[in-house]
């Protein structure tokens, strides 16, 4: 194979980490993984711990499919990929349960839910099916970094204007709520984490030339 | 062999079924014994929490138990205890499918600055799925000191709201005999529309769950009117005493 010459981070290589966080980025780009990026972004902690468990499942997975690109029947080749996106995804449920109790009460079903996250399936079905392993590895781990940077963006200011606070830590002084400062109560809700991820759109947009739609 | 016959699918299918299932089990049964320390000392914090010790960390949770909680103990329906049961251990889900003689009842003896509590587990169904909790009663075996409740699968916004502080806070020091002296309970009642109210043996309910309320009211009066005997001897023994 002609991939094997490549150096492991040649330029091509590094493209894979690179291109997820910003010119190519699952959630501001191609929009997938919404909902989790709604759902467990009211405070850091949770988007944090999301971000790993979606890191784990998405590096492995990667690599498992393709470590077994040339012999999956391609008739089932959609159930192997789920079959074992969710034995990833019970293995970090029942890790989290034994390790990290609270934090996994908090993610519940959101953690079931990485099985249905578009950005795994996604990249199983469009990269990992047709690369070798270790391009397989760090395209999971480009994309799971896209989506992480994304969630923990989101996670930093709903919880520092929701509640005043960044990973628990009360952050914002009680002199300003003495002046008459209070916390945004909107910002804990749903929807104001879509708000949040079209600024970061929109911000991205204008920086960046190449994703500036030509007319 | 030929990727796409069916017999290669076939093949590839089960030992993939076969290797991923062993897997699972492997890291399910290796991790339980971690699991189960958490599942206890998250009862236990929400046993203390009733008599108002919350602020427990997991980790601090047995020794607060130990601390505050002086005698766990698992009664008969005639009221007498049955030495040979283990309170703690004793699963409400699994107890509740047998008959009222065959069933243990447990309840744990607190001592919170000089005073006694008795805490009563509860369980019955919500809406959706089961819903279970824990009532404190004060010494005299009528006053409510705290309750905490906790549900599987009711719906957020709505009927999960029982397990907030808000809706815990009504039953603080509400009474669950009536002024006849019969054990009703607390009702999750519409229209009570007071917190002041505190003989009434009613709370508030919350608007839009109707039925995990019901749940609530029928739970904690199927629970309590099982250790009416125990109170009934317990107060004769403090009566016998004066």
């Amino acid at each position: 194979m002609a991939e094997e010459k490549e150096s492991l981070f040649s330029k091509r290589n590094r493209g894979l980490l690179s291109d997820p966080l910003n010119d190519n980025n699952p959630i501001t780009v191609q929009v997938l993984g919404i909902c989790s990026a709604l759902a467990i972004t009211v405070q850091l902690k949770p988007a944090i711990v999301m971000s790993i468990a979606v890191l784990f499942v998405m590096a492995f997975s990667n690599m498992i499919i393709s470590l077994l690109r040339n012999s999956i029947p391609n008739r089932i080749r959609i159930i192997v990929q789920l079959v074992i996106v969710a034995s990833l995804v019970i293995i970090v449920d029942q890790v989290l349960k034994a390790y990290a109790y609270d934090v996994s009460k908090e993610l519940s079903v959101f953690v079931g839910l990485i099985i249905t996250n578009c950005i795994v399936m996604g990249r199983l079905e469009a990269f990992a099916l047709g690369n070798g392993v270790w391009r397989s590895f760090l395209d999971g781990i480009g994309n799971a970094f896209g989506y992480a940077w994304i969630l923990i963006a989101v996670a930093f200011f709903r919880e520092l204007l929701g509640s005043g606070k960044l990973l628990g830590f009360q952050v914002v002084p009680q002199s300003f709520y003495d002046m008459g400062y209070e916390n945004n109560g909107l910002m804990l809700l749903s929807p104001m984490a879509l708000i949040v991820v079209g600024i970061i759109i929109w911000i991205q947009r204008s920086k960046n030339r190449k994703l500036i739609e030509k007319h | 062999m030929d990727r796409n016959s069916n017999g290669y699918t076939f093949l590839f299918a089960g030992i993939m079924v076969v290797v991923v299932g062993a897997l699972l089990a492997f890291a399910a049964t290796s991790l339980k014994p971690m699991q189960d320390v958490n599942v206890k000392n998250e009862k236990m914090q929400n046993i203390l929490s009733t008599i108002g010790v919350t602020d427990v960390s997991r980790e601090e949770a047995q020794g607060k138990f130990d601390e505050f909680i002086k005698e766990q103990l698992a009664l008969k329906v005639d009221g007498s205890t049955d030495e040979a049961v283990n309170a703690f251990n004793i699963d409400l889900k699994a107890e509740l499918k047998k008959d009222p003689e065959a069933q243990r009842f447990p309840i744990y003896v607190a001592e919170k600055d000089g005073s006694k509590f008795y805490i009563i587990p509860l369980r019955g169904a919500g809406l959706w799925d089961a819903i279970w909790g824990y009532i404190a009663l004060k010494d005299d075996f009528n006053t409510i000191a705290g309750v905490s409740f906790d549900h599987k699968a009711e719906t957020p916004g709505l009927g999960a709201e029982i397990k907030q502080q808000w809706f815990l806070d009504y039953f603080k020091d509400e009474k669950i005999f009536d002024k006849d002296g019969n054990l009703v309970g607390v009702a999750v009642a519409k229209g009570n529309n007071d917190k002041v109210t505190k003989d009434d043996n009613k709370v508030d309910a919350i608007s839009g769950a109707t039925i995990t309320g019901d749940g609530v009211t029928n739970m904690i009066k199927e629970r309590l009117a099982h250790y009416k005997q125990y109170i009934d001897n317990q107060k004769g023994k403090l009566a016998s005493n004066n």
